[in-house]
């Protein structure tokens, strides 16, 4: 009973909907993500939750065609409406990408990047930030010698662990991971895991992946997504051993998808 | 039966290794006189270059080895007089002017060209890519000589009417130039933005900058190696113009010293005097060395675009 309810809810959707011109993406999903855990969203290829990812940060404002409809609640507030300011939100809800993308500067200059525009200027906090940032995301000791050095000089586990510490440096609440490893080899992506799991006691982590074995292995809740709908969503202990819908249960044997 | 096995296979073997070892004689000269015709194409290229190299540089270095005009009176002079007893050789005014009006036209175009790349490409897209890149390769198309008729019919009185002056100037050629390298620098600086990944500016974006400082700090810095490929593209085309240049900046073989005075630049001393003079004679041997001058410069523009490219690839 306590534990219950010691867990806080940070995102809430209410019957959101996304349109991508006439294709309707994501249907009337309603969830609750809970402050400092891991949240998996698992389904085949087009089934919406990578648009739903987007959604929370609203890097879906970049597609023309694109219209999001319901509400999308962080920390209370309404995402969607013209209060928020967008580049204020995309601080407070980090994103990393499929594709590490380092930008062409130094390794310092990529974490730098978000905090400077941020207002800090000061280069003794900046310092410090870009190794506490680079810390958290377990790359400090492999780069600190070379902090000068092009972000592309690094290998690709090395970049997307870059990217995780160039979101963590801009001091966000909720870090959404979209597909964080699946370019990567299993080593890389073993430490991408083992991060995630270390930062969750600091973020809210919302991770999309297609490695059923990932979402096992690291989430607390799973979402399991279909042609847009989410089917079923609960502890993930639940959903891999004892789910209610066969549909996640045909999914997560290897049915389809 | 192994044996029959055996036996077959050794034939079906026998087949496929004859099959192996025959030519095809049509493949084969097909592909010699291929080579032959692709080798003669480069070949001539490659003869062109050097013997017009060749050509401009024993008429241009006849002036310092056959004339014996000093080569650094050549370069450091400012006095021009071929035909003058004592004849002088100082091409110093020519060099400065074509300098000189280069760099205005490359600071003037660069700013506005980049500046519409960044419109055509990152603002408007649909509008940039729909009708201002038709109408920038437009520009590109037009003759030189059309820009020339324009800045002596509309450029020149205005200055003239203006500032008091005569209206031919560095000013006037500057802004001719700019306007026709404008469409280069624009065109190659778009296509460097365009290349950028759309992922940079995503990553950008999701780390809370605004559109401006994504185009500033991601898109323009991980554009800078091409947009810089386009101003020394924009600037060696500059340097090369004769005819809309001659025809706008005055003539006046002296050393530059304002925006508003008439001046002289290698290619339209070249262009002015070509005709004035007879084969062999100093004067001409002088006007070949400017030539070899101006070869020089394209060379040395061409260096940069490839150390840029490089720098380019290595990112």
């Amino acid at each position: 009973m306590s534990v219950l309810t010691m867990q806080e809810t940070i995102i809430q959707t209410n019957n959101v909907n996304v349109y991508y011109g006439e294709k309707h993406a994501v249907k009337n999903i309603s969830m609750d993500i809970e402050k400092n855990s891991v949240t998996a969203f698992i389904g085949p290829s087009g089934c919406g939750k990578s648009t739903l990812l987007r959604s929370l940060n609203r890097m879906n404002d970049l597609v023309p065609s694109c219209r999001v409809e319901g509400s999308i609640i962080v920390d209370g507030i309404d995402i969607n409406s013209s209060q928020v300011n967008i580049e204020s939100l995309r601080q407070v809800v980090g994103m990393v990408f499929q594709r590490a993308n380092p930008f062409f500067k130094s390794i310092y200059e990529n974490i730098a990047f978000a905090p400077r525009f941020h207002g800090m200027t000061n280069k003794r906090d900046l310092d410090e930030l870009v190794e506490s940032s680079l810390r958290k995301a377990a790359l400090w000791d492999e780069v600190k010698d070379r902090l000068r050095d092009s972000a592309l000089s690094l290998s690709g586990g090395q970049q997307q662990r870059l990217c995780i510490a160039r979101a963590i440096a801009m001091q966000p609440t909720i870090l959404l991971l979209d597909e964080p490893a699946s370019a990567l080899d299993p080593i890389s992506t073993m430490k991408i895991e083992e991060l995630v799991m270390q930062l969750k006691d600091e973020y809210t982590i919302v991770i999309v992946t297609h490695n059923l074995h990932q979402a096992a292995r690291i989430s607390e809740k799973t979402a399991f997504f279909l042609m847009g709908e989410l089917i079923e969503m609960d502890e993930t202990g639940k959903i891999f051993t004892s789910p209610e819908n066969e549909k996640t249960e045909a999914y997560i044997s290897g049915r389809f998808g | 039966m192994s044996h029959r096995t055996e036996g077959v296979n050794t034939e079906r073997q026998s087949m496929i290794a004859q099959k192996m070892l025959t030519t095809n004689k049509r493949q084969k000269t097909e592909n010699i006189s291929g080579k032959t015709i692709a080798m003669i194409c480069a070949g001539l290229l490659v003869i062109v270059v050097l013997s017009i190299t060749y050509f401009i540089a024993s008429k241009g270095l006849s002036t310092f080895f056959v004339d014996g005009v000093s080569f650094k009176e050549f370069l450091t002079h400012d006095k021009w007089d071929p035909e003058g007893e004592p004849s002088a050789y100082g091409v110093l005014p020519f060099i400065l002017g074509s300098f000189f009006v280069t760099a205005l036209a490359a600071l003037i175009a660069a700013p506005l060209g980049i500046g519409a790349a960044i419109f055509m490409t990152e603002i408007f897209p649909g509008f940039g890519k729909k009708v201002l890149k038709p109408v920038i390769e437009l520009l590109v198309g037009i003759p030189s000589v059309v820009y020339g008729y324009v800045g002596l019919t509309l450029l020149v009185p205005f200055i003239r009417e203006q500032f008091d002056v005569l209206g031919f100037s560095l000013l006037a050629g500057g802004l001719v130039l700019a306007l026709m390298i404008l469409p280069t620098i624009t065109s190659v600086a778009a296509d460097a933005i365009e290349a950028v990944p759309q992922d940079l500016r995503n990553a950008s974006l999701a780390l809370g900058a605004t559109r401006w400082q994504t185009i500033w700090n991601v898109v323009l810095h991980s554009a800078l190696p091409g947009c810089l490929t386009a101003i020394v593209l924009g600037m060696s085309r500059a340097f090369g113009e004769a005819l809309a240049v001659q025809m706008v900046i005055g003539n006046t073989t002296k050393l530059p010293g304002g925006l508003l005075e008439p001046i002289s630049t290698l290619t339209s001393g070249i262009t002015l005097n070509m005709g004035n003079t007879i084969q062999g004679t100093p004067y001409n041997n002088a006007l070949w060395s400017m030539a070899l001058l101006l070869l020089a410069m394209s060379f040395i523009f061409i260096v940069i675009l490839r150390l840029l490219g490089r720098k380019r690839l290595a990112k």
